[in-house]
């Protein structure tokens, strides 16, 4: 064998420069020569690391072997068995604390580029094999309801189509895709490539009924009672936290759901082409230092913001946004102010935001969550001019759907329970997963929990 | 996409449309409002469901021309569609019998209070219902508010019709007077339903009124319809749209309304610029 390779293929993408001007997409994706090249630094491990890091178990070398031997639609075939949205998958995984992260590689120098190379066979096949679709198994008569048609959602409808039940998405908003349409922004996931996942979807024979708010339009019980023989609810978390502290209703105060919909979803980066505003301003500061803030900080950018801050009240080390994201947001010129914690909010006379007061923080003992607990420095209060401020703090399960269906219990924080290894609710007949039952997680851990539920949900119905 | 049914201007810039939504008008009750886009490019606005029809599966709104979007609303003609038409959403007006209850309305609102007077006297109150214009031409509904109320006042407020004045003047009359009043419901203008809650106050009158800040999603994940009602932040589109007309930080509100008015302003002229309209 060949000695081993321990560099990756870089990334093609757009400069820095260049990008903060548009909302194309950051990484361009490999050519196929680089996707050659990187699936021969593969070593074939027998052991397979890399399959179990995936949080739907993959069969990583067998589809990259595919891609080294060129036969494409053996590698679409392989990827799609386990992972109904590579496309979006291999975007947007943390693959670094997952596939990537035990790759046998890693030991030694760079761990195989898995998310990259899942996203070259995802384009190659929307260039080269458009529509093609799976067998579906005979009709088994059984009817499922979808609530939410996030990445929990899609996966759990597709995959029992695709055992022969008929499903129903139900979705609130006017587009399918939950976060992935209106929260993560079109440079790092293009909303076309959603909506062709979505399409695959409806093409298994699943019907999309959107606009349909489930707690208001019929609740849980009502439709077990219209004949659904079993519910799914993968409604995400999608409550904004706020800071509450004084101030914070000034005009120009946003949260990120608002600021990220309005831009996304609504593209308000194309107004007045599109209808939806946004208030564009000089300086926005983010408060938080997740992949949300990193998103509506880039978004700024590209909105045409002047100065771009996020602020986040512990250090660097601690802030849970992938390191991609921060590197990519410091490349494009954001300005990061860390160990600062806002306090208040001051405004004009009109009700705008004007300024910010915030306080220096450090680091104590750790907390409950392991991380250094920040802690205010007494008298370094010192205020920040600011004409935007985005709130990101995290989001957690709407209250619509638990508060109007009878026997669902959930935790305080607001999440549904649901057996980790079924998705079961505690009401008879309905299962969760993704976002609602864990809180703000991931794309790919949300499609894991929906393979589990589907397993149950296909045995429940069989027995029934 | 929701067909319009139905058509009729009510004035030259208040307009109904009866929406085919079988879904909406299955759950529909007084209060509760949708969610609108025109088209594609279109931004989501909330409208009141001033009626329904279970039976024929239709919803009927009633909005007014102010700007682009709802000026855009109104050049779409019975049989044509609209992209989006989402509800019920928010809560229903809370119903039960108080005794003698004060119906208020301005503009556009009378479609509104509509569905809420006749709720209030199928409980069991007596109603009496005020409905504020500003002038002759912009009246309508007069005989629909008549027909469930127990007493109807109107008002414009240059006196062209009806009483001369404002709506809170009839108001502080019957508050003054020798019937009890056991509610007010306020529905209108944020200006009217401030001076309505301010004009009851001073009496100790109960006083429901439904905010109109700006809205995105209508179902409590954005935070942009955040109102201070008692110094508790509150999302209207899901606590809401109903509150207490006495504990509303009004002054945020009205400053809220005012977010994108330069935006809009930008945005209506370059759509009545290319299309050559008003
Ligand atoms: C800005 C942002 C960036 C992110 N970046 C990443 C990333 O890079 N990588 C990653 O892995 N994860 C990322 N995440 C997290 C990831 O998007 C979520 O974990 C994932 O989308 C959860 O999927 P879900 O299916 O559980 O819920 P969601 O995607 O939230 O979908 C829920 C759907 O249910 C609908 N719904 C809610 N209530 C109702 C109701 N009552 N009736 C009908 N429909 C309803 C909603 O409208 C929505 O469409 C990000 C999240 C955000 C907000
Ligand atoms: C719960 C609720 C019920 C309503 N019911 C009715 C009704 O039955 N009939 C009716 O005519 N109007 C109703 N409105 C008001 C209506 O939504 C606004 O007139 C409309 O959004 C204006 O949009 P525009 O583009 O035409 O005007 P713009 O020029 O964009 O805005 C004019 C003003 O309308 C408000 N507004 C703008 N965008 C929004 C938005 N997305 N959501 C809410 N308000 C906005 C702002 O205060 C703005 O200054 C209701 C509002 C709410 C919140
Ligand atoms: S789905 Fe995500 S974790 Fe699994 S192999 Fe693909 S990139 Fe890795
Ligand atoms: S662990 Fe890494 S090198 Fe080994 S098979 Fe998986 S991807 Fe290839
Ligand atoms: S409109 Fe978005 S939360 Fe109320």
């Amino acid at each position: 064998m060949a000695k081993l390779d321990l560099n990756r293929v870089p990334m093609p993408k757009q400069t820095a420069k260049a990008r903060v001007k548009n909302f194309n997409e950051v990484a361009l994706g490999y050519t196929d020569e680089d996707a050659l090249a990187e699936a021969s630094r593969c070593i074939q491990c027998k052991k397979r690391g890399c399959t179990e890091g995936c949080p739907v178990e993959v069969d990583i070398p067998e589809f990259i072997a595919a891609i080294r031997d060129g036969d494409m639609p053996e590698a679409v075939r392989i990827l799609k068995s386990k992972n109904a949205l590579p496309g979006i998958c291999g975007r947007v995984c943390p693959q670094e604390t997952q596939c990537e992260e035990v790759c046998s590689l890693g030991k030694k120098g760079a761990p195989i580029a898995i998310g990259r190379l899942e996203r070259y066979v995802a384009d190659w096949e929307l260039k080269n094999q458009p529509g093609s679709k799976p067998e579906i198994a005979p009709a088994t008569g059984k009817k499922v309801a979808v609530v939410g048609s996030g990445p929990a959602g899609l996966t759990v409808a597709a995959d029992l189509a695709k055992l022969g039940h008929s499903v129903t998405i139900f979705e609130a908003l006017h587009i399918a895709g939950g976060v992935l349409m209106y929260g993560i922004p079109e440079f790092r996931m293009p909303k076309d490539i959603v909506q062709v996942e979505v399409d695959y979807v409806k093409s298994l024979g699943v019907e999309l009924k959107l606009d349909a708010v489930i707690g208001k339009i019929s609740t849980v019980d009502e439709i077990l009672e219209q004949g659904f023989d079993a519910v799914f609810l993968g409604t995400g978390a999608g409550l904004p936290m706020f800071l509450n502290i004084p101030g914070e209703n000034y005009n120009g105060i946003y949260s990120a759901n608002e600021f990220l919909t309005r831009t996304n979803l609504m593209k308000a980066y194309l107004f007045p082409e599109y209808d939806t505003p946004i208030k564009i301003g000089k300086r926005v500061a983010v408060i938080g230092g997740g992949n949300v803030a990193m998103d509506a900080a880039r978004c700024s950018l590209r909105l045409g913001f002047e100065e771009v801050y996020i602020v986040y009240r512990r250090s660097r080390e601690e802030m849970p946004a992938r390191l991609e994201e921060v590197e990519n947001a410091e490349e494009e010129g954001v300005i990061f102010k860390l160990l600062t914690n806002p306090v208040r909010f001051i405004g004009d006379e009109n009700g705008w935001v004007t300024a910010m007061e915030c306080i220096e923080m450090e680091l104590g003992e750790p907390d409950e969550s392991g991380r250094r607990r920040p802690v205010p420095k007494e008298g370094s209060e010192f205020t920040m001019d600011v004409d935007v401020v985005v709130v990101a703090l995290g989001t957690t399960p709407n209250p619509l759907v638990p508060t109007t269906t009878k026997g669902l219990d959930t935790t305080k924080k607001g999440t549904v329970i649901a057996e980790e290894e079924t998705g079961k609710t505690t009401k008879p007949g309905v299962w969760a997963g993704g976002d609602v039952v864990t809180g703000a997680a991931t794309v790919i851990s949300a499609m894991g929990a929906g393979k589990r539920a589907v397993a149950s949900i296909d045995a429940y119905l069989r027995g029934k | 996409m929701y067909k319009i049914l139905k058509r009729e201007d009510l004035t030259p810039e208040i307009h109904l449309f009866e929406i085919d939504a079988p879904d909406v008008a299955k759950k529909a009750q007084a209060g509760q409002f949708v969610v609108i886009r025109v088209d594609e490019k279109g931004e989501r606005i909330p409208l009141t469901i001033a009626d329904w029809n279970r039976e024929k599966g239709t919803v009927t709104v009633v909005f007014m021309e102010v700007g682009k979007t709802t000026r855009k609303l109104a050049t779409v003609q019975a049989d044509e569609s609209i992209a989006t038409f989402a509800g019920p959403l928010g809560l229903p007006t809370h119903i039960e019998k108080f005794g003698t209850v004060v119906c208020v309305a301005g503009g556009f609102a009378i479609a509104t209070i509509v569905p809420i007077a006749r709720e209030m006297r199928k409980a069991g109150n007596k109603v009496i219902s005020i409905m504020g214009f500003r002038t002759k031409d912009l009246v309508f509904w007069e005989d629909r508010l008549r027909s469930v109320s127990d007493e109807l006042i109107v008002t414009t407020d240059d006196g062209s019709y009806g009483r001369k004045g404002v709506v809170t003047v009839p108001l502080k009359e019957l508050l003054e007077g020798a019937e009890k009043v056991d509610l007010v419901v306020a529905i209108g203008p944020t200006v009217m339903m401030k001076f309505s809650s301010l004009t009851t106050q001073p009496f100790g009158v109960k006083t429901i009124v439904s905010l109109n800040p700006i809205m995105v999603d209508g179902t409590g994940m954005c935070g942009v319809c955040r109102v201070s009602v008692g110094d508790i932040t509150r999302f209207t589109c899901v606590d809401g749209p109903d509150f207490d007309g006495h504990k509303v930080n009004w002054d945020e509100l009205m400053a809220r309304q005012r977010i994108y008015l330069d935006e809009e302003k930008k945005s209506l002229e370059l759509w009545q610029h290319s299309c050559g309209r008003r």
